[in-house]
């Protein structure tokens, strides 16, 4: 057990150090906020041309072949300097590693190299109005035609959809086969005749996802990802990913905002011993998240198998999120309503605060999330 | 960066988790002979040896001097206790009490009643106390870090037996770990557990290697694992219905021992209070 960094750690770490000082201007560093609008395409583009994204794809597909530990050092150290998250998230973290492990050599090809550019955005049609934690029970229709598929249906939550270029999408492929044999998984060109992105405000007033409609839309049969009603095991392959690879990231975040909570804790002058107990309570968390992600990619470098501490990292960091935003307006007090920068506050806690409640929802809501660890962590019976 | 165990200390791990099953209460000869006295005081070792043994220890529910003894680290072939909080665990079992001002006692007094009745816990007769070896922060430290390895320990079989019942025992016709009342209350059990053993692992390799954060991680961990500890066993207890509020049942020994981990060197709340004057200096 060590966790200094390695010699080569310490190396990468600052390499990372100096390209975020020459190259992330002042102006587009994001305060901590991370709030969607602030991702930077230039910024993306940059990250792309130094060899940041896809740190730990394959060199043949264009990646750095890097280990994960790098991928862990670079997030930490984009979230210290408050550095905004690349635009094409979606993309690097979802479709890509879908695409590499189920996709052709000529899908690989076509769209691997632009998501690592930031040229391509892409974004995820997988929850519905009528299916949300039931991924299963999807209604859009993937319907083969011979020699191509035709979409339709609505799509909700998605995320980057008013900017994206292509689609994750599953539906339903075959409406008479058993569940989890009838879906269908296919990239969908997002500028094809027939689909059309509303804008969803959330309880914060921003725009940060879509819905998707989709009528009468072609899709080429070169698009399909897996076999026509095999698309439920690409869609894990999809979510595995979104859930894997997202520890490192939450809990940089998260000391982003651990460490704002303390400065404003300092700026206030807190005395009371309950706000005390409660920010050293938080700062506690931090830690215990960091370490076990730690842990988690110990295991992963070593087996190629993240360990099963890694499934509560993102449990743990939307509760956690939650609280502290709480506990930051609760200390800016009667300024926690005050928007119009007149206060403490400029904002940012007010916004995180409310951002905050969608933690415990997004990318498996924590009822989910605890019946995971128990069912395949825990080794406790299926509830359903 | 590697957050793991050396083989070493695995195959250490497994050897000491396949003797206690053997041998749940063993005399301080017999951990000798096992080459675990001293281990502290050895070149040999370091603290992330011991802390895979103080681990072990807590989840076989180990009730005797050992871990102190190691704890404290004096000189010479006298076991030790420590005295903590104002009183001395299993006082009658040991030759010497190392106080907080870093003398050494000889160990008499009077055992006391305890919830933990494994305890042996005693009050410190006066006596002619002598300069130990040592500084009271470093004890200190090494203290909290193998408390919230016990802890650790101690949450991770109760969480254990707990998970063992749902999957067995039947209720309407179910096992009741396919209710999400049962098993969501486990899963944030094992979350309370395993970030609790994050955390007294970084402290434990903190204290190894005289990290300049040893002092506040090890209060971290020792605040956290402390009731970590407790709630598992609370939920265990919940989880066994009946049969878990019973003497018969061996959980309230488990339960008994966290409440005892718990406030041992000061709560969790005092823990955060010394964090938090870390964090925010006043």
């Amino acid at each position: 057990m060590d966790l200094r960094d390695t010699p080569e750690e310490a190396a990468f770490r600052q390499e990372v150090r100096d390209f975020i000082a020459a190259n992330l201007p002042d102006s587009s560093r994001v305060r901590g906020a991370r709030r969607f609008e602030d991702a930077d395409r230039d910024w993306s583009r940059k990250l792309g041309e130094a060899g940041y994204v896809g740190l730990t794809w394959p060199k043949e597909v264009g990646g750095a072949g890097a280990p994960y530990s790098h991928q862990a050092i670079f997030l930490e150290e984009l979230a210290r300097a408050e550095a905004p998250p690349h635009v094409g998230v979606i993309g690097v973290a979802m479709a890509g590693p879908t695409i590499m492990a189920f996709g052709s050599d000529e899908q690989q090809a076509r769209y691997l190299p632009k998501i690592l550019t930031a040229e391509e955005i892409w974004c995820q049609g997988f929850s519905e109005p009528g299916a949300g934690s039931d991924l299963a029970s999807v209604r859009t229709r993937v319907e083969d035609r011979g020699d191509h598929f035709v979409v339709n249906g609505q799509k909700v939550w998605s995320s980057w959809a008013h900017i994206a270029d292509f689609c994750i999408l599953v539906g339903l492929g075959l409406p008479d086969a058993p569940r989890y044999k009838n879906l269908t998984y296919v990239i969908v060109d997002m500028h094809a005749p027939g689909v059309e992105v509303r804008p969803l405000v959330q309880i914060t007033g921003h725009a940060e996802f879509n819905e998707i409609f989709f009528t009468d839309v072609q899709v080429p049969k070169e698009n399909l990802l897996g076999e026509i009603g095999g698309g439920w095991q690409v869609a894990m392959t999809t979510l595995l990913h979104e859930r894997g690879t997202l520890g490192f990231a939450l809990a940089a975040t998260l000391d982003v905002a651990v460490r704002k909570l303390l400065a404003l804790a300092a700026e206030r002058g807190v005395r009371d011993p309950i706000l005390r107990d409660r920010i050293a309570r938080e700062w506690i968390e931090l830690q215990a998240l960091r370490y076990t992600n730690y842990r988690a990619l110990t295991t992963l470098t070593k087996t190629g198998i993240p360990g099963p501490e890694g499934s509560i990292s993102k449990l743990v960091w939307s509760e956690a999120n939650q609280r502290l935003t709480k506990l930051a307006l609760e200390i800016l007090g009667s300024h926690a309503q005050l928007t119009d920068g007149t206060g403490y506050s400029d904002g940012y806690w007010q916004y995180q605060q409310l951002r905050s409640r969608g933690n415990t929802i997004e990318a498996g809501t924590s009822e989910i999330l605890r019946s995971i660890v128990a069912e395949r962590v825990l080794g406790l019976p299926r509830s359903r | 960066m590697d957050f793991s165990f050396t083989p070493e200390q695995e195959d250490l791990r497994r050897e000491a988790r396949a003797f206690l099953e053997q041998h749940p209460a063993p005399t301080m000869d017999q951990l000798a002979e096992l080459g675990w006295v001293g281990i502290l005081r050895s070149d040999d070792f370091s603290f992330l040896d011991a802390a895979v043994l103080f681990e072990e220890l807590g989840r076989a529910l180990y009730a005797g001097p050992y871990l102190l003894n190691e704890v404290a680290a004096q000189p010479g072939d006298d076991v030790w206790s420590i005295e903590i909080d104002g009183f001395v665990p299993h006082l009658d079992a040991v030759d010497l009490v190392l106080l907080p001002d870093m003398r050494g006692a000889v160990a008499a007094g009077e055992v006391v009643a305890t919830v933990d009745e494994t305890l042996g816990l005693g009050r410190l007769s006066p006596n002619g106390a002598e300069a130990a070896a040592g500084t009271w922060p470093e004890v200190e430290r090494r203290l909290l870090a193998a408390l919230a390895l016990e802890a650790v320990g101690i949450g991770s079989k109760a969480l254990e037996l707990a998970v063992d019942y749902a999957k067995e025992r039947q209720q309407f016709g179910r096992r009741i770990g396919e209710f999400q009342a049962v098993s969501h209350s486990l899963a944030d059990a094992y979350v309370g557990v395993e970030l609790a053993r994050s955390l007294a692992y970084w402290a434990a390799w903190c204290v190894a290697e005289a990290d300049e954060q040893a002092d506040v991680a090890a209060r971290a961990a020792k605040g956290h694992a402390g009731e970590a500890a407790v709630a598992a066993c609370e939920r265990a207890i919940q989880a066994h219905g009946g049969i878990g509020f019973t003497w018969e049942h061996p959980l309230h020994r488990y339960y008994k021992r966290a409440l005892w981990l718990e406030g041992a060197l000061g709560y969790g709340r005092e823990q955060r209070a010394e964090v938090a004057a870390y964090l925010l200096p006043s």
